[in-house]
């Protein structure tokens, strides 16, 4: 046997008998050993996310000290809200909202770019959006309302005018004598939360309908869905998983992307 | 005379040899085997953790089925940049119900371990069946085949059997109820009430939004309930461990 193999060998029990009395080992019948340098990953963890949060923390505070609104006033401010708000945003929301926040349409996931909104477009509005979400079941506060679904109450014939009416209060193609028959439709059914001229309504999440931007799409195809099955987005609520300063930096972001009111 | 002479008597003497060899691996095999005896030790006592439903489990055979575990893990480290993306660590508690566990070490897509309540059904709806519709980078293949075939409750009182016989504690009740519990799950038109009862803090609803109990709806029932049963809140970490 080479010499330098067997003290390779003898180097390596002794680099064992130093490892056990300096790190976590020995399983014990309660726990195992702890080791002299008091080492765990835990700990380490924890200690590093307190450095971080140290850190941040003054500006956090100054974030939560400032009324939302007024962020934007404070140079400093916004611009560490925004960077903090956009790691987040690119955590915790872009898998739906899109990484540049474009939404998706085929899922009615919304776009956060353009200037309307579902449930409002002030820092204070997306805060309460963020915090409680929307239609999920594990927030008693989160936004609600239910469209319903038309198919259980109106035949095809009456979707198909609806559809027609909806299409032209948008502007778009439409068959002209079904929008007239769905005119009378559309004030008993729809102008409810929708508004006489389809002005939506942001208390009830209402889209407006009077425009080019939609959340499910404004083909044909998909407003029929729309009116027959109804729609049911739901937004988990960020409450408990983001604090409340990271809830508004998030806020902030959102809101100067582009629409922001 | 030194001491690897002495060694030459037992070489020469194979009772001898035969005992004391003996002996050596009596004590190696004590010291690999006794720790098996109290490894419960190794996980944390936590509130909440509770077996999976039985439309849960179903899920979750889908889930390896479906190899998901080659480019997910059901683990979050005890790194920052993991704790800042998913969420708290994975606890050892969360998976002890786990068989086998689903922890994973390659990461084609993120940890799902938290992935419970963090999207709606909708999105999963979406995701499964087109993944690049909401995340256009995305290389998962699409899943839209498990919407069209259904998930059965056949077996799924033996299933619950035999991960009884590996120490997950189902009880009589739940083996008995395990197929109305299976086919409550996903069916809003039926009362969750005893499922509720017997898995506290299980979701109830038609989570992929057709009629019947799809693979889909089972796959949709054990990602939303992924991460979520510790109540971080009343949770304080033992830093030793």
């Amino acid at each position: 046997m080479p010499a330098w193999w067997l003290w390779t060998f003898y180097a390596t029990i002794a680099f064992a008998l130093v490892y056990v009395v300096l790190y976590p080992a020995w399983p014990m019948v309660t726990r195992a050993t702890g080791g002299v340098l008091g080492w765990s990953t835990r700990a380490d963890v924890a200690a590093e996310i307190a450095r971080f949060e140290a850190a941040n923390e003054p500006m956090f505070a100054r974030l939560l000290a400032t009324d939302p609104a007024a962020v934007a006033a404070d140079e400093d401010l916004h611009r560490f809200a925004v960077a903090a708000g956009a790691a987040i945003f690119r955590a915790q929301c872009s898998q739906c909202h899109g990484a540049g926040a474009a939404g998706v349409q085929a899922s009615g996931f919304p776009n956060l770019l353009d200037d309307e909104w579902l449930w409002g477009g002030t820092t204070d509005a997306i805060v309460t959006t963020v915090t409680h979400g929307i239609r999920n079941e594990t927030d008693p506060d989160a936004r609600y309302s239910q469209m319903p679904a038309f198919g259980e109450e109106l035949d095809a014939e009456e979707i198909e005018d609806l559809v027609a009416q909806v299409r032209a209060l948008s502007h778009q193609s439409h068959d002209a004598a079904r929008a007239a028959a769905g005119a009378a439709l559309f004030e008993t059914n729809c102008a409810a939360c929708h508004g006489a001229a389809g002005e939506g309504s942001r208390d009830l999440g209402a889209p407006v309908l009077a425009n080019a931007i939609w959340l499910y799409g404004g083909s044909e195809a998909a407003i029929r869905q729309t009116i027959t099955f109804s729609r049911w987005g739901v937004m988990p609520a960020f409450g408990a998983r983001l604090r409340e300063a990271e809830i508004r930096a998030v806020a902030l972001y959102v809101h100067q992307l582009g629409g922001g009111e | 005379m030194s001491i690897l002479d002495h060694h030459r008597k037992i070489e020469t003497h194979a009772t001898l040899l035969l005992v004391l060899s003996l002996l050596v691996v009596a004590i190696g095999g004590i010291v690999q085997i006794v720790p098996l005896f109290y490894l419960e030790n190794t996980i944390e006592k936590v509130e909440g953790v509770r077996p999976y439903s039985p439309l849960e489990l179903a899920g979750r055979d889908i889930y390896v089925r479906e190899g998901c575990y080659v480019c997910h893990s059901l683990m979050i480290r005890p790194m920052r940049d993991e704790v800042e993306r998913y969420g708290h660590y994975s606890l050892a508690a969360e998976s002890m119900y786990d068989h086998p566990f689903q922890w994973g070490s390659k990461r084609t897509g993120p940890d799902l371990a938290r992935v419970g309540g963090r999207y709606s059904d909708d999105w999963h709806v979406q995701h499964l069946r087109d993944p690049k519709s909401v995340v256009p980078e995305s290389v998962m293949p699409p899943y839209a085949f498990l919407f069209g075939r259904e998930a059965s409750p056949r077996h799924v009182a033996d299933r619950l059997r035999a991960d009884r016989a590996v120490g997950v504690p189902y009880d009589e009740a739940m083996i008995a109820a395990a197929r109305a519990d299976f086919l409550a799950q996903a069916d809003p038109g039926q009362d969750p009430g005893g499922l509720l009862e017997r898995y506290p803090g299980a979701q109830a609803r038609n989570f992929d939004g057709l009629p019947g109990t799809s693979e889909a709806d089972a796959l949709i029932a054990f990602l939303q309930v992924l991460g979520t049963m510790v109540d971080f809140s009343t949770f304080t970490p033992d830093p030793g461990r």
